[in-house]
C-alpha cells in the first residue's frame, strides 16, 4: 500500500468535500480555458483574415464598420462609393493592387461578394474543384458554403437582397456553382465570390431590360456604377503615412486600416476578456484556500490517524508525501475536468453561433493550457503545503497522549 | 532482550521524571502498574522510540534506539514493535485488510495476504477483511488492532491500558489474546495498566511510583 494509494483512499472517503473542491478547481480552470481559446482563436482569425491587406476605402462612416463589413463581413457596409473615383484611387502610385467589392446580396446567409481577380491575387485563395468565375452569374463558393449548404458545381440558386434575409429573392437571375475554393482558413471559406457586374445586373436588371444590353458603352456604364468598397495593398511603406490622408482630405471617402482598427475592436474586447480572466482567478484562488481549509481541517482529525501511522513505521517524509498527494489529486482531477469541460463549452458555443464567420471551435488544442496544468500542480502544492508541513513536524508523544 | 538504562525525561513544565533501570528477557511477559499520571505513557513511548529522553539509552536486541535517525527509527519500529491503544484506531478510510496490509508496507515489508489471513484468523476475525472500521464493534475493532500491532511478527508487543474500557469479561478475553499473540509470535509482552484485574495474570511486574 504506497502513500499516493492512502491519499487516493483519503480522498474517496469524504466525496462531498472533495467534490466541491474538484468544482471549484474546475470551474476557474474551465472559464480560463475558453478565454484562452477564445481571445487566441479570434485574434488569430483577426489576424489571417486582414493579412495582406493593408487599407480599405469605402463610404463616409466608421471606420470600425467599414473594416467589419468589407474585411469579416460581419457588420452592414457604411454605404457605397462611386466607381470611377475607386479607380483613380487603385490607379495612385501608392497602390500595388486594389480589390474592387461590391455587396449587398445574400444566399442562406452567406454575403455574395462581387470583385474581381485581385481577390484571387490577394488572399492567394485556389480551387478544390471546378474553377474560377468567368461570365456572368457564375460563382466560386468557400469550402465551408459548399458544406454547410450542400452546393455542388452545376448548382445553381438565387441570391436575395440584403444581408441576412431572404423574402426579397433576386428571381430574373440565377448564380450558378462554377468552382469550390480549397480551406483557406479565413473568412473566404464561408463566402460566396462572382464578378461585380453580377451584383450590378441583379439590381439593375429592369433597367437593363429597357436599354436591351447593347447600347451602353463601357465609359457610361463606368460613369453610373457604384461599389461597395476598395481592398487596397500598398507598394511601399512610405503609402502608409500618405495615401490614407490623401483619401480622407481630398475625396469623399474614407480609408480605415484594418491592422489599427482590429487591435482598437480586440482591445474592446480585451476589457472583458481581462475582467474574466481576472474572476476566473479569483474562483481558483477561492479554490486554493477551499482545499487548503479542507486538508488543514482534515488534518486536525487526522492528526491520531497520521500519529498511528508514524507508529507503524511511516517516516515525517511520507506523511508529508500523503498529506501533499491529497492536495494535488483534487486540483490537478479540478484541472483536467475543466481543461476538458473548457473544450467542450467553447464547442458548445461554437455550435451555437449564428455568424459562421467568428466560428470557434471546442477542437483546438493550444501548447499555452500545458500553463494550466502546471497552475493546477502549483494550487495543489500552495494548499497542501502547510498542512503536510504541519503532518511532518507533528510531535506524535503529544498526540497520542492526548488520547 | 530490552533494556533501559538510566532513563529520565524532563516534561515542559520543568518536572522531572526517572526510571530505575530495566531489564526484560526475550519473549517475557511483563506487567507495567502505576496510577494515572505516574509517568506510565511517558515510559511507554520512551520504549517504543515515540519520545526521545534527555538522559539514558534504550537498548532493544542490540539497537541503542535513540542513536538511529528519524526515519530509521521509524523503520525500525515498524518492524520491531507492536503497539495497542487503550482505543483501538484505525485508518477509516480503509477497510481491515487495507489497514494491516499499510502496516506491512510502511515497515517496507513486502505485502504478504496470507499473512494478514494467518493473523486475522488467529483472532477470530477473517470474515471481517473487507470490511471498514466503522462497520465493527467495539471488541472487535480492538482484535484488529492487536491484529495490526503483530502482523509484522514484532520482537516487542506493548499494550497500553488494554482492558481499561472493557468489562470484566472482555477484559479477560483481550488479556487472553495478547498473551497468546505474543506466544505465536514468539514477541516480548509489556502491558502498561493501572486496572488491577490484569495483575494476577502476570508474574514480572515493574512499578512506577
Amino acid at each position: 500500500m504506497s502513500p499516493l494509494k492512502i491519499s487516493w483512499k483519503s480522498v474517496w472517503s469524504k466525496p462531498l468535500s472533495s467534490a466541491l473542491n474538484i468544482m471549484l478547481i474546475a470551474f476557474g480552470t474551465g472559464i480560463l480555458t475558453i478565454l484562452l481559446l477564445a481571445s487566441t482563436q479570434i485574434s488569430d482569425k483577426l489576424e489571417n483574415n486582414s493579412k495582406d491587406i493593408d487599407l480599405v476605402v469605402g463610404a463616409k462612416g466608421s471606420p470600425l464598420q467599414l473594416i467589419l463589413s468589407s474585411i469579416y463581413y460581419i457588420d452592414f457596409p457604411t454605404g457605397n462609393i462611386p466607381l470611377k473615383e475607386a479607380q483613380e484611387l487603385a490607379r495612385s502610385p501608392f497602390v500595388k493592387k486594389a480589390v474592387p467589392l461590391a455587396l449587398g446580396d445574400n444566399y442562406n446567409g452567406v454575403r455574395i461578394v462581387g470583385t474581381d481577380s485581385n481577390f484571387v491575387g490577394i488572399y492567394k485563395l485556389k480551387v478544390k474543384e471546378g474553377k474560377f468565375w468567368q461570365n456572368d452569374f457564375e460563382t466560386t463558393i468557400g469550402t465551408s458554403v459548399a458544406e454547410n449548404l450542400k452546393l455542388k458545381i452545376g448548382d445553381t440558386f438565387y441570391g436575395a437582397h440584403g444581408l441576412t434575409g431572404s423574402t426579397d429573392v433576386h428571381k430574373t437571375h440565377a448564380y450558378k456553382v462554377a468552382g469550390i475554393l480549397a480551406p483557406q482558413e479565413n473568412v473566404t471559406d464561408n463566402l460566396i465570390l462572382t464578378n461585380i457586374s453580377s451584383v450590378w445586373k441583379m439590381h439593375d436588371h429592369e433597367e437593363e431590360k429597357a436599354h436591351n444590353h447593347d447600347e451602353k458603352s463601357e465609359s457610361s456604364e463606368i460613369e453610373n456604377k457604384e461599389i461597395t468598397s476598395l481592398l487596397i495593398q500598398y507598394r511601399s511603406p512610405m503609402s502608409v503615412v500618405m495615401f490614407p490622408r490623401m483619401v480622407n482630405e481630398s475625396t469623399n471617402m474614407q480609408a480605415a486600416s484594418p491592422a489599427q482598427e482590429s487591435t482598437r475592436l480586440f482591445s474592446l474586447i480585451g476589457v472583458g476578456v481581462d475582467t474574466l480572466q481576472w474572476f476566473a482567478v479569483l474562483i481558483m484562488f477561492i479554490a486554493a484556500i477551499s482545499v487548503f481549509v479542507n486538508l488543514y481541517n482534515s488534518l486536525k482529525e487526522r492528526s491520531y490517524d497520521l500519529a498511528i501511522m508514524r507508529t507503524l513505521g511511516a517516516s515525517r517524509g511520507k506523511l508529508f508525501l500523503i498529506v501533499i498527494a491529497e492536495g494535488i489529486m483534487l486540483t490537478l482531477a479540478g484541472t483536467i475536468i475543466g481543461i476538458v469541460l473548457g473544450h467542450f463549452a467553447l464547442q458548445f458555443i461554437g455550435s451555437n453561433q449564428e455568424s459562421s464567420q467568428a466560428r470557434l471551435s471546442g477542437l483546438i488544442f493550444l501548447g499555452e493550457e500545458a500553463y494550466l496544468f502546471v497552475a493546477g500542480l502549483a494550487i495543489g502544492i500552495f494548499a497542501a503545503i502547510i498542512p503536510a508541513v504541519q503532518a511532518y513536524r507533528s510531535n506524535i508523544s503529544k498526540i497520542l497522549s492526548k488520547n | 532482550m530490552i533494556a533501559l538504562n538510566a532513563v529520565s525525561h524532563n516534561y515542559q513544565n520543568g518536572h522531572k521524571i526517572g526510571f530505575k533501570d530495566w531489564q526484560v528477557d526475550d519473549g517475557s511477559q511483563w506487567l507495567l502498574l502505576g496510577a494515572s499520571g505516574s509517568g506510565k505513557t511517558t515510559l511507554l513511548h520512551i520504549l517504543t522510540g515515540i519520545l526521545k529522553p534527555q538522559q539514558g539509552s534504550v537498548v532493544i536486541d542490540g539497537t541503542s534506539i535513540y542513536d538511529l535517525s528519524s526515519k530509521d527509527l521509524d523503520q525500525f519500529r515498524g518492524r520491531n514493535i507492536g503497539i495497542i491503544f487503550q482505543r483501538p484506531h484505525l485508518i477509516k478510510s480503509l477497510t481491515i485488510k487495507e489497514n494491516l496490509v499499510m502496516a506491512q508496507s510502511f515497515a517496507n515489508l513486502p505485502t504478504d495476504l496470507n499473512r494478514v489471513k494467518e493473523v486475522l484468523t488467529s483472532l477470530g476475525i477473517a470474515d471481517k477483511k473487507n470490511a471498514y472500521p466503522s462497520e465493527l464493534s467495539h471488541g472487535q475493532l480492538q482484535r484488529v488492532s492487536i491484529a495490526r500491532a503483530v502482523i509484522n511478527r514484532p520482537t516487542l508487543l506493548i499494550a497500553d491500558e488494554p482492558t481499561s474500557s472493557l468489562d470484566d469479561k472482555n477484559a479477560a478475553a483481550v488479556l487472553e489474546l495478547l498473551i497468546d499473540q505474543s506466544g505465536i509470535n514468539q514477541a516480548t509482552l509489556i502491558v502498561a495498566t493501572h486496572d488491577k484485574r490484569v495483575k494476577d495474570t502476570f508474574t514480572n511486574t515493574y512499578e512506577l511510583s
